[in-house]
């Protein structure tokens, strides 16, 4: 990495985080690709692990799924826009698309008995389960994640 | 990513390479009911070449799963590593199938 190469003076500052944006049209096709970029910029920053393989890249692709399904309505003309805030502690990332919102209270419990045979209606609980920290914005079109590089892991043995 | 369907001794494995999520779901959802369809009765899905998973890809396993008991048929799935083995846990669907730890496993429990 770039800022280690500064050997033989003063330790050198924290680099600052790292900002991009990525917008792309609402088809789902392009989510796999997404995912696979991001995962790519976090390995660089030594990230890895369940928190990468499961918690980042499932996390990523509900946020994109539920902005182009949920909040686009699948109108490939609509955009959903990623702003990213990376560092090697933490990515933090706002997806946000161009529709209505709507209330990320009202879902129920995909865990519960009565709801575990549903096909659907995993898709917040996932990505509240797998990001360490979910916002949304007032009106519910755009979501706030972060997930810090270390962590706890949802492992098995946790109970999670 | 593909889904490879291959026929031995009664039973349809399905392998999953790559990922199986809300782009491509349907097509394993298509895939594995054709079998049905066509008088299939015995279903063992391959997760050892998968990477990840969404909510969208256990959807679809969930609504196979009933498709295929509806017609007095099994489901298998096999090979989950350490992180899909978290999913299933997290969303409670690990009660939900019957999950073998190998291929040979899950083929041995028909």
């Amino acid at each position: 990495m770039s800022f280690l190469d500064r050997s033989g003076g003063p330790a050198p500052a924290a680099p600052e985080p790292e900002e991009f944006a990525l917008e792309l049209p609402s088809d789902l096709r392009h989510i796999e690709s997404v995912v696979a970029y991001l995962e790519n910029r976090l390995r660089e920053l030594e990230y890895g692990g369940p928190r990468l393989t499961l918690n980042f890249r499932v996390g990523m692709c509900e946020a994109l799924a539920n902005a182009m399904i949920y909040g686009n309505g699948r109108d490939a003309t609509k955009r959903v826009r990623v702003s990213v805030t990376l560092d090697r502690a933490r990515v933090s990332l706002m997806v946000s698309d161009e529709g209505a919102g709507f209330d990320p209270d009202c879902v129920p419990d995909p865990t519960a008995p009565a709801n575990r045979e549903r096909t659907g209606g995993r898709g917040i609980f996932l990505l509240r389960k797998l990001m360490d920290e979910v916002e949304y914005n007032a009106c519910g079109n755009a979501v706030r994640l972060v997930l810090n590089r270390e962590g706890p892991v949802r492992s098995r043995a946790s109970g999670e | 990513m593909s889904f490879q369907v291959s026929k031995s001794n009664g039973v349809v494995a399905v392998d999953v390479d790559g990922q199986l999520i809300v782009g491509n779901r349907q097509e394993l959802k298509q895939k594995v009911l054709d079998e049905l369809e066509g008088g299939e009765r015995k279903f063992m899905i391959d997760f050892a070449n998968t990477g990840y998973i969404d909510s969208s890809g256990l959807g679809v396993l969930v609504s196979l799963s009933k498709k295929i008991r509806e017609q007095n048929g099994e489901l298998r799935l096999a090979n989950l590593n350490e992180d899909l083995r978290t999913l299933f846990e997290l969303t409670k669907l690990d009660t939900l199938f019957n999950i073998a730890d190998s291929r040979d496993q899950a083929l041995a429990s028909f």
